[in-house]
């Protein structure tokens, strides 16, 4: 089969459904129980930090009620 | 022992930029070998008085935010800006008025060259000179952590702005290699290249030495677009020089093979630098602005992880009724059809983060520009995949519709949110309460949104009736209208779209104004700026 062919099959077959899973698997990922707490933690990152970096120390921007993650 | 080795470095730079300055085939490229020589003359000296100095006393505690790139980098956005609607609002008229193709000014003041310098300065120089700063400011603040890679982030300011004069000048003096948006002939894509991979280095560095546990949204979005532009431009400037004392070079690929490699380009760059990029503004700035975390954290991953996979695959749609084969043009039509839902779902996340705040939609122009640039920005996805379907294309290809469209995404999904980050960071990086006039951000959002109107309008009108025109046949199958006829029919919308550049040029010059009385007047607040040790 010519390279081209080849490519061709590929793409539309099993490279095609990689992709596709690998797209619903971030979906399903990222509405995982649990996962709200770290979002909501995460979306606030903007307010954090603004006028200086946080210290070396990690616990310098505390995480709220999440320990995973 | 560094300079020594920076001195030989800058030596070996000047002679090589010296020889080529004598042995140039063409202008353009002599003009750069000159401007290398210079600037190589200017920085050999100014290494050369700094060798075997004494160091610099580290000062004490700890190292701030880094934002002197930020600072330069606003005011290079700001002042490319305003070059750039210049110049569109210029060759706006030129359209109208092809007299103003002046005889004296030729070859270098015509449409031809001025066109590609217009699309340049306001994507690259204002596009880009607004993402690498918005992205270095965000970045460091929302990963707790200065910048990774200390001087490395003025090399990149520095190194951006020299590509962009570069790529300006050779537009100017005939370098091209005639690729939409990517006109800039071999150097200038090499030392792009150098430029791309220290700017990937410093926003990855500061990522990977981030002190909050997670990566913000934002940073995702501007990641995608470093590595995205790095690959579509390593791919698109495959070419072999005729002569390493030249500009001119031949493509690697050539035919229906190029004209997808340049549409890949062109669309995705459309995708990753005008849309995943500003997406990055878009989920830092008006968060911010509006004082509340974004509306739905999950909706952005979600939002960031469908605009990529989709992204890629819409550029054949650029090439309906060519040579390309059938499949791939239905390929990109059907992705780009698709494309239309994450698209809304960002703008809907950005427009609901407002949601308990749209109060402030009355007293506070920069929401007021965030949301307009948000409108336009679901509008122009709208359209766009509107036109990327085969029958509507076939009305709309060539025409005027295609600028229209591009405009109304580039002046107000790209341009206002821009403008946002603009008001919000100067007064910021400078210590300021707030910007020195709020009511000129005012006057600068109305002018700018009646710009746009005129602008989007008069080119639908114009489009819509060139297409018509061109495929009308009388009852024997013979065309009707002469191009010709088209040119004459348009002559009072172009005029329109040219008004319409001046309110939107006028807006951009009032935001200078606005930015310059704040940096140099007003009240200095102390507010709690990084203030680093550089």
């Amino acid at each position: 089969m010519d390279t081209y062919s080849f490519l061709r099959q590929l793409a539309d077959s099993w490279v095609l459904l990689a992709m596709f899973a690998f797209f619903f698997g971030v979906v399903c990922w990222a509405f995982r129980p649990g996962s709200r707490a770290m979002h909501d933690d995460i979306s606030q990152a903007p307010f954090r930090n603004e006028a200086r970096p946080a210290a070396d120390t990690p616990d310098a921007a505390p995480l709220k009620g999440q320990d995973n993650g | 022992m560094l300079n020594y080795i920076k001195l030989i470095l800058l030596g070996g730079v000047i002679l090589f930029a010296a020889m080529a300055a004598n042995w140039a085939h063409d202008i353009a490229y002599q003009v750069h070998a000159l401007l290398i020589f210079v600037l190589g003359v200017a920085m050999f000296i100014w290494v050369l008085r700094h060798t075997d100095e004494p160091e610099a006393v580290p000062t004490d505690g700890p190292l701030g935010y880094m934002d002197g790139p930020v600072r330069l980098g606003v005011i290079a956005t700001a002042f490319w800006g305003v070059v750039g609607f210049l110049v569109g609002t210029f060759i706006a008229f030129q359209l109208a008025f092809p007299a103003l193709n002046f005889e004296w000014a030729q070859p270098f003041g015509n449409f031809g060259r001025l066109r590609p310098l217009h699309t340049s300065a306001v994507i690259f120089a204002f596009g880009g000179n607004g993402l690498i700063a918005t992205s270095f400011y965000i970045v460091q603040r929302t990963s707790a952590q200065r910048l990774w890679g200390g001087n490395l982030a003025w090399f990149v300011f520095w190194g951006y702005n020299l590509f962009i004069v570069l790529a300006a000048t050779g537009y100017l003096l005939g370098a091209t290699q005639s690729k939409e948006y990517a006109e800039p002939e071999w150097y200038v894509d090499i030392w792009l290249t150098i430029v791309w991979v220290a700017y990937l280095a410093v926003f990855l560095g500061t990522i990977l030495t981030r002190k909050e546990r997670h990566i913000y949204v934002a940073n995702w979005f501007f990641l995608s677009f470093i590595v995205t532009i790095a690959m579509l431009h390593l791919v698109n400037n495959l070419s072999i020089p005729v002569s390493i004392w030249g500009s001119k070079s031949v493509q690697v690929f050539s035919g229906v093979q190029d004209a997808m490699t340049q549409w890949w380009y062109g669309h995705n760059a459309v995708g990753f630098f005008l849309t995943a990029g500003f997406l990055g503004m878009m989920y830092y700035f008006v968060p911010k602005q509006a004082g509340r975390p974004v509306y739905s954290y999950k909706l952005s991953i979600i939002h960031f992880w469908a605009l990529i996979f989709l992204y890629i695959w819409a550029g054949p749609h650029h090439l309906h009724y060519t040579a390309l084969p059938d499949w791939a043009s239905t390929l990109g039509m059907v992705f780009s059809i698709v494309l239309w839902m994450p698209s809304w779902g960002g703008m809907i996340n950005g427009l609901m983060t407002l949601q308990g705040a749209w109060d402030k939609l009355r007293t506070d122009p920069i929401i007021r520009l965030m949301v307009a640039s948000l409108a336009f920005y679901g509008m122009s996805t709208f359209e766009g995949p509107m036109m990327s379907i085969r029958a509507v294309n076939s009305l709309s290809h060539y025409t005027d519709w295609t600028i229209g469209h591009v405009h109304s995404g580039a002046l107000g999904w790209n341009g206002m949110i821009t403008f946002a980050a603009l008001y919000f960071l100067t007064p910021k990086l400078w210590g300021r309460e707030k910007m020195y006039s709020v009511s000129a951000i005012n006057t600068h959002f109305w002018l700018a949104t009646i710009g746009i109107v005129l602008y989007a309008s008069s080119m639908w009108v114009s489009g819509i009736m060139e297409g018509l025109m061109w495929r009308e046949v009388d009852a024997q199958g013979f065309l009707v209208n002469s191009f010709a006829d088209t040119v004459t029919a348009k002559f009072p919308m172009n005029v329109v779209r040219g008004i319409g550049g001046i309110l939107y040029l006028t807006g951009g010059l009032i935001m200078v104004w606005n930015m310059w009385m704040t940096i140099r007047g007003g009240s200095s607040v102390k507010v709690p700026v990084g203030v680093p040790a550089e």
